[in-house]
């Protein structure tokens, strides 16, 4: 159900550790030698007190704690009308293996295009680090078809 | 291995190295249903994929965008990357060849830091955008 007042909505806060062994796992699958994601020595030389995590691996976070599966259940969407039509991150310090993140999705807007026919949901994410300093937030947007 | 960009080399319209990526195989989709966290089984699962009304198995969005993120950290450690985002607009599917490109549209001052835009796409074997997206860097 597509209703404008689930704006504002916030789901269950969810934390997550930050495995170096699942970095290195998520740098293989993308075929990304860099040793960066492998190396603790290689992160120090960088200025990393330990191995960052790739740009992309806070949406692996959400994923992981079931986020963009929960916003769709929530509206009783079929998943497979719907896909992930934009991605932004914004970055504010580096996830390091040995992090514990939290985050707390919420839903930021909903509108639709082409008389309804297209829906889309805006969520965003912060995620903070265990010293409570922000990480990143996930902007997400879920293009909805309906018919 | 990680080369540094810097702010003062940088002109608006200069293009970062292209990333080519081999052909995404089907046991790439099956690492990165894994590692990625994201076990929809339309990425590895034919039969699944036909049930959705796909032609077949296609890609994970967010692997595109990995990829795009490696264009970045391919010259740039990940901290110096402020913002990033991409616009998924066609799949990818297994056998498929992404190219990664990356252009410099604009640079500026924020906060004290110098900043460059870029521009990013991923094209297929076709030259077909299957992302397009920006992100800013804060270079030295």
């Amino acid at each position: 159900m597509f209703d404008r007042a689930m704006i504002g909505k916030e789901y269950p806060t969810f934390t997550l550790d930050v495995e170096k062994g699942r970095i290195r796992q998520f740098a293989q699958a993308i075929g990304d030698d860099n040793p960066l994601w492998r190396d603790p020595e290689i992160a120090k030389s960088q200025g990393f007190p330990s191995i960052p995590a790739p740009p992309t691996f806070g949406f692996t976070l959400a994923m992981d704690a079931n986020q963009p599966f929960l916003v769709l259940e929530d509206m009783a969407i079929d998943k497979r009308k719907s896909m992930h039509g934009e991605q932004i991150f914004t970055y504010h310090a580096p996830i390091l293996a040995g992090d514990t993140i939290t985050g707390r999705q919420k839903i930021v807007d909903m509108f639709d295009k082409k008389g309804g026919a297209l829906q889309f949901i805006v969520t965003e994410t912060r995620l903070s680090n265990q010293r409570g300093e922000a990480v990143a937030d996930l902007r997400t947007v879920i293009v909805v078809r309906n018919g | 291995m990680t080369q540094t960009l810097r702010f003062n080399d940088l002109n608006v319209g200069d293009s970062l190295p292209n990333l080519a990526k081999p052909a995404i195989s089907r046991l790439q989709l099956a690492l990165f249903a894994g590692a990625s966290g994201d076990h929809n089984p339309i990425h590895v699962d034919e039969e699944a994929a036909k049930a959705g009304g796909l032609p077949g198995c296609i890609a994970h969005g967010m692997l595109t965008m990995a990829f795009l993120g490696q264009l970045l950290t391919d010259v740039v450690p990940s901290h110096r990357i402020r913002s990033f985002s991409g616009r998924f607009t066609s799949m990818a599917f297994p056998g498929d060849s992404i190219t990664c490109q990356g252009k410099v549209a604009a640079k500026t001052e924020e906060a004290g830091e110098k900043i460059v835009m870029l521009e990013l796409a991923a094209l297929n074997q076709k030259g077909e955008v299957l992302m397009a997206g920006t992100a800013s860097l804060a270079l030295d």
